[in-house]
């Protein structure tokens, strides 16, 4: 389709492309209900300087050769959360992915991320992962009068949760789950990692519930310790500690 | 007139346009507002221990039955009814298989019935897979009992 404009602009760049430019093939996962039921491949050619991100690659390819290319991106900067997908094989925010980290030698494949559904290219339907997490409560609940300040905590209990606070809800863990994948009934990592951050909240009251609510069919259970939610976070987050941990609060409650 | 002919020239390009998009596909089993269902119960947690203890268990329990079957006293030769008939004399070598039976065969149907939940997509074929495993699991493990509990060595 545009692959005639494409080759021209390639050829036209390599005459004069500066050194430090190298020429890396994306390789997208295109789909659209609109003109097909079946999802493709699609090869670009484009030339770009390896430190740059897969983002700055998507949006070459958006605004240089096909604008009907379509993926979410907000900030650019790894702290929205919309840009999680498939980068060779491996959930990644594209805005966190350096071209030069993953071997641009080869094409570099662009994947929406697996279990949730294809809207159209690499934009998915993030409401069932959404739902997940308003399941698990992800707010501050208590009982009795709002006190007249802050509540206080101490450092200590600040740390406890920590490492869960910097979710940034890009589900690359959740879509990273082979439980995930195949039942999305599973509330999947990041609902239990943002369900850890309150159930080890000193200050919240309601973690027994969310303890409750974990504690079933579809909840903490269902991990099989696979570790791909944990290689997968863009924030570094330990996420299957975090679940094994809620695992341990499940059994030290009743035992 | 004119216009109509022109909608079927359109068509053939492409079966779906912007009026009529294909059907997305969607993930297996995707979660709702309905669904999943709240059970109250603990029985997630404890088939989770069960699996790990009984496999602490299992691992003593298996590898001394392999041990004394395949490689103790001539090896696997020896097995033979007299042998099979020797050991269940004593007691404890009936509690000893007998323990083994059951936690093996409840471990090994609980990882079966977690592989099924995890990779059987249709909830009819889960029902039914699911229905199979709890069949062959309640047949193995009582005929193990009975011929553990009435074996005869003077049969024939
Ligand atoms: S835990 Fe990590 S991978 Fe999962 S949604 Fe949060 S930031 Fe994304
Ligand atoms: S665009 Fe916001 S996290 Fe990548």
């Amino acid at each position: 389709m545009s692959t005639p404009t494409l080759e021209k602009s390639a050829a036209s760049a390599e005459s004069e492309a500066p050194a430090h430019l190298i020429t890396v093939t994306f390789r997208v996962r295109r789909f659209n209900p609109e003109i097909s039921d079946q999802a493709t491949w699609q090869d670009f050619q484009l030339e770009i300087d390896p430190k740059e991100r897969v983002l700055d690659g998507l949006h070459k390819i958006k605004w240089d050769h096909d604008g009907t290319l379509t993926f979410r991106r907000s900030c650019a900067h790894g702290i929205c959360g919309s840009d999680a997908m498939r980068i060779n094989g491996k959930n990644r925010l594209a805005c966190k992915t350096l071209i030069k980290d993953i071997n641009p030698s080869k094409p570099i494949t662009v994947e929406p991320i697996k279990g949730l559904t294809v809207l159209k290219d690499l934009v998915v339907d993030m409401e069932p992962f959404f739902q997940a997490y308003r399941d698990v409560m992800p707010f501050l609940i208590t009982k009795g009068n709002e006190p007249t300040r802050e509540r206080l905590q101490s450092a200590e209990d600040r740390e406890r949760f920590d490492d869960t606070t910097k979710c940034i809800l890009c589900a690359a863990c959740t879509s990273s789950c082979p439980v995930f994948w195949n039942d999305g009934q599973y509330f999947g990592p990041a609902a239990i990692v943002n369900a850890h951050r309150f159930i080890f909240d000193s200050r919240d009251e309601a973690g027994e519930q969310r303890l409750e609510i974990l504690n079933d069919k579809d909840g903490v259970w269902r991990c099989r310790t696979t570790f791909n939610c944990t290689d997968a976070c863009p924030r570094g987050i330990e996420v299957t500690k975090a679940i094994q941990e809620v695992k341990r609060a499940l059994i030290t409650r009743r035992f | 007139m004119s216009a109509e002919t022109t909608t079927p020239a359109t068509e053939t390009v492409s079966l779906y346009d912007v009026d009529n998009p294909a059907p997305v596909i969607a993930p297996p089993r995707a979660r709702t507002k309905k669904t999943p269902k709240s059970t109250r119960t603990n029985f997630e947690l404890y088939g989770w221990l069960f699996m790990r203890l009984s496999g602490v268990v299992l691992v003593v329990l298996v590898l001394g039955h392999l041990l004394i079957q395949l490689v103790l006293d001539g090896g696997v030769s020896k097995i033979g009814f007299a042998f099979v008939a020797g050991r269940w004399a004593s007691p404890f070598w009936q509690a000893w298989d007998l323990v083994m039976l059951w936690l093996a065969m409840l471990h090994g149907a609980n990882g079966l019935r977690t592989v099924i939940n995890d990779y059987a997509e249709r909830p009819k074929t889960r029902f039914w897979l699911k229905n199979l495993l709890y069949a062959a699991t309640v047949f193995t493990v009582l005929l193990g009992t009975l011929v553990i509990f009435t074996f005869d060595p003077n049969i024939r």
